[in-house]
Formats: C-alpha cells, structure tokens, sequence
C-alpha cells in the first residue's frame, strides 16, 4: 500500500514540471509571433515557417545531423553490443581498466573531448597531407567522434538488459550443439534485443542533441542542426530559429510519446 | 581472454575507445607540453610554461596571479551550487513520482524524460526569451537557471530508482519506536536513497564543471567558467597548449572525483555509475 502524499508535495511536483515546461511554451508561441524582434505579441503569424522552409542551410544542416545519427548509431551498436556481450559473458583480468575506459567517456566534459578529438584530427590530417592525402573535418570527423562517445551508452543498455541472465543460458545452447557464434545470434541476440534497440535509440539520440563534440569537430564547411542553432543564436536572435525550434520540439515529443506507447509492457489480464 | 575471442567481442570496441580517447589524450598531454608558435601552431621548444599559467604563474610579469585558479574555483561553485539546486528541487520531486499509482506514475515519468531528449541548445535558449523582458539577459542569474533546468532530469532519474526501492516499513517502524516523522524520515528513508543521491549528484555536477554552452548563451561574458577558458583558446585566442594544460586539470578534477567515488563504493559502484 503506498502512502499518500501530502498537498505540499504535490504542488511542489507541480511547480518543477512548470519550471520544465514554461520555456518550450514560450518557445512555441513566440514562433507565431508576428514580430521581427520577439519580445512583445505583436499577433499571430505563421511565416516564420515560411522562411524556415526557404532556408537552405537548415535542409542541408538536417541532412548532414539525420546522416551522422544514422551512421554512427550503426557502427557503435554492433560495437557496443559485442561489449556489452563480452562482459556478460567473461570473465575478464582487466575489468577495473576497462570499466573506467567505458566510463570515460560519460564523464570527460563534452569540451574537454571535443578539443582532444580536435587537435587528434588536425595530427592525423598532418600525417596523411604528408603522405600525399588531403582530407578535411567534416562528416566522418563527426561521425567517428560521435561513435566514441555513444559505445558506452549502448554497451551498458545492452549489459544491463542480460544482468538478469545466467550463463546456463550459453551452456545449453552449447550441449544443443551450438558454437559461440550461434548461441550469440540465436539466443543472446533475440534476449538482449531490446536491451539493443534502446541502446540504439539512445545513441541516435545523443547524435542527434550532441553540439559540442561536434562544434569542435566538424571545421568550417559542415554543419548539423545544433551548430547551425548555435551559430544563430550568437547571432541574435531571429524568429525562424523558434520555428525550427517548435518543430523540432514537437518532433521529439511524438517520438517518444508513440516509443512509450510501443513499449508500455502488457499488464497480464489473467 | 584468447586473441580469436578478443577481437570478435571485446576487440573493435575497446580498439576504437583506444583510438579515440587514449591516443587523443596522449596527444593532448604532448601539446600542453608544446610551445604556441602562430595561431592553432604548435612546435618545440618543449617547455612546462603552459602548466605554470595554468596555476597561475605568470611569465610575463614573472609573479603568481591565480586568475585560472579563480576561474576554476568559480566553476567548482556554480556546478556546486547549481547541483544543491537540483537536490532541492528534485529529490521532493523523486518521492511524489515514486507514490502515485502505476500509471500515474508512467506518466509523470514521461513528462520528466521529455524535456531531457528535446535538444539542449533549444532548452537552453528559450531562456533567453522570458529573461529579456525582465532585464536578467545576460547574467549570472540566467546562467545558474540555465544549469539547473539543463541538469535536472540528469538529477531526478537516478534519485526516482532508489525511491521506487525504498522499504517504507522502516519508516512504519522508526515511527513505532517514537521517532518524530521528520527523523523518522532522515533515519528510516534517506540512508536508503543514498545511492540514487550520490549517482544523481555526480551526474550533475560533472556535466554543470565543464558546461560551456549555458554561460556562452546565457551569462553573457560576466560568468566565465573552465569551460568557458578552455573554448576559447580553441576559438579565438588559439592557443591550443595552454588550452591543452587546462583541459587536463578539469579532466583531472573530474577523474580525481570519479577515483575516489569508485574507492569508496568499490567495482560495483562504479559498474553501477554506468
């Protein structure tokens, strides 16, 4: 039986989703706003949707940050999946090493990886100009790092998905006549699936909110979302910024919204 | 471990941690070692000059003048204070979650995950719009709001896990044994949140050290943190030595926390932090 809670608590619960709601409110009704600098209602418009739409250094920015997610979520799932595996599966000599390896890159400031990668990419461009190659920051920059930081998040969805699983599981597969490769694909792999796929949707996720890695990575000529956000924001402001913004508020609501709704784990009836 | 085993399980994912976090650490650790010859250049001589600016030692004036100290102590303050923030707004916030019915309880815990997934920058700069009018754009102020509002479902989550665990018959019983409720609560409940506190407050005071955006957008340049520091000899001073030698005392701060986390709370604690 649980408890009640008392009336203060629950208007305090109530004023911290305030706290977290009011901006993206404001957001969204200043993007109707029919005023150039945004301060007062000055009547409702929709054309700041319009010049979003004729912008096209915001598609080619979606582009590139639909196609960084994309990629990079690709490489480090398989990635982190075969970790997450190998430490279930394992005993392992290094452990504490190799734990804090994975925790690294949850904890190093984003700054502080995104500058290391920087100076990394401007010695191995050195090198390769050297050795006849030329090539500049951009998508597989960001890409890569964007890899390096999302293997640990799906790595751990992953281990904490088989946590509850006992090696037996791979020793009947073997007496069943199963070699590792087999057991893995087709008894690990259908068990940790949705330990997967969640790591996978938060590695996209990170992809797709992640600016200061790729600030410092990208160079000049490629930039995704957030950067371009950025750059405009230190700009000043301008109202098709909260048109982007509204949608892209939106979006990611829905998408969560309907995830949770996929996912809500079916009561038993009976 | 065998060889064969290693690189079709293990292998490629520590090999590209290897690559991209070792080997760029180590390179970092050589250019905060290099001198600054042109803008974003680097080259011998070798020196440790970056490291004395870093702790203040001034070459130029030949005198200790511990600006950067001061620059770090007032990020450890802010991240600090921005974290306290978190624990008194959040950690109510755990408990009334925690006590709702089932779904209820789904819901409230998707109105918390929401704000978190919807892209920071965008979080961020709203702020800017319900600031402007009262004239608190760019301050100080704006920059503490910003961190908190940024961090927060960073704080609740992991505090929301160990509230859902908690055995309130140890309440029931503090309180059979004449306890106050207030102590009964400190005594009974909290003790058992300690996990859940711990991790939420590492999880917020380290992302608040090294956060750059919230003070870039919304402090203006009154509030110029480590972070703050760093970006910019990345950016315009280009100085990448001395930008080296300061990336490496905030990482060395936050691995020193994390070192000492995982000597108190042992392997699995820090499996756990994961």
């Amino acid at each position: 039986m649980r408890p009640r809670t008392s009336p203060l608590l629950a208007g305090w619960a109530w004023l911290v989703y305030a706290f977290l709601y009011l901006p993206m409110l404001v957001l969204i009704v200043f993007s109707f706003n029919d005023s150039r600098f945004g301060a007062t209602w000055e009547g409702f418009t929709t054309r700041w949707y319009g010049v979003l739409f004729a912008r096209s250094d915001v598609r080619e920015a979606l582009t590139n940050t639909l196609l960084v997610a994309v990629s990079s979520t690709l490489i480090s799932t398989v990635l982190g999946t075969l970790v997450g595996f190998a430490l279930w599966r394992y005993t392992l000599r290094w452990r504490t090493p190799l734990t804090f390896l994975l925790v690294m890159p949850i904890v190093i400031p984003d700054v502080v990886m995104g500058v290391m990668l920087l100076m990394f990419y401007a010695l191995v461009r050195g090198g390769l100009e050297r050795a006849g190659w030329t090539f500049e920051n951009g998508f597989w920059t960001v890409m890569f790092a964007h890899v390096t930081f999302q293997i640990s998040y799906v790595t751990l969805t992953v281990r904490s998905r088989l946590a509850g699983y006992g090696q037996d599981l791979m020793e009947a597969a073997a007496d069943l006549g199963a070699n590792t490769f087999q057991a893995f694909r087709q008894v690990i792999l259908p068990l940790a699936l949705p330990g997967v796929l969640s790591g996978a949707l938060l590695a996209f996720t990170l992809s797709l909110d992640d600016f200061v890695v790729t600030y410092f990575t990208s160079g000049s000529g490629f930039r995704t979302l957030p950067v371009l956000i950025y750059t405009s924001v230190k700009r000043g402001v301008t109202p098709d910024i909260n048109a982007l913004s509204t949608l892209l508020i939106v979006f990611t609501a829905a998408v969560i919204v309907a995830g949770s709704l996929l996912l809500r784990p079916r009561r038993g009836r009976a | 471990m065998n060889p064969r085993r290693f690189f079709s399980t293990l292998g490629p994912g520590v090999l590209w941690l290897a690559a991209f976090l070792i080997v760029p650490s180590l390179i970092m650790l050589g250019y905060s070692l290099l001198t600054r010859t042109d803008l974003a250049q680097v080259g011998p001589p070798w020196t440790l000059e970056n490291w004395q600016r870093v702790f203040g030692y001034d070459a130029l004036f030949r005198e200790w003048v511990p600006d950067n100290l001061r620059v770090l102590w007032r990020s450890l303050v802010i991240a600090g204070l921005s974290t306290l923030l978190c624990v008194v707004m959040g950690y109510p916030l755990a408990f009334y979650i925690a006590r709702q019915e089932d779904r209820r309880k789904q819901m409230l815990l998707l109105l918390l995950v929401i704000p978190f997934w919807i892209n920071f920058l965008i979080r961020v700069y709203a702020w800017i719009l319900i600031l402007r009018p009262f004239g608190l754009y760019p301050s100080t102020a704006a920059t503490f709001l910003g961190m908190v509002y940024a961090l927060l479902p960073f704080f609740v989550l992991p505090v929301y896990a160990s509230v859902e665990k908690v055995d309130w018959r140890l309440l029931e019983a503090a309180q059979d044994l004449g306890a106050s409720p207030a102590r009964a609560f400190l005594a009974g409940v909290v003790p058992q949140t300690l996990p859940g506190l711990i991790a939420g407050v590492l999880l917020t005071f380290i992302p608040a050290l090294g956060m750059f955006v919230v003070s870039d957008i919304l402090g203006g340049a009154k509030t110029a943190l480590i972070g703050n520091l760093i970006q910019n000899q990345f950016g315009q001073a280009g100085d990448w030595p001395y930008g080296s030698a300061l990336s490496f005392l905030l990482m060395g701060v936050v691995l020193l926390g994390l070192w000492l986390y995982a000597r108190a709370a042992g392997q699995k604690g820090l499996e756990e932090l994961l």
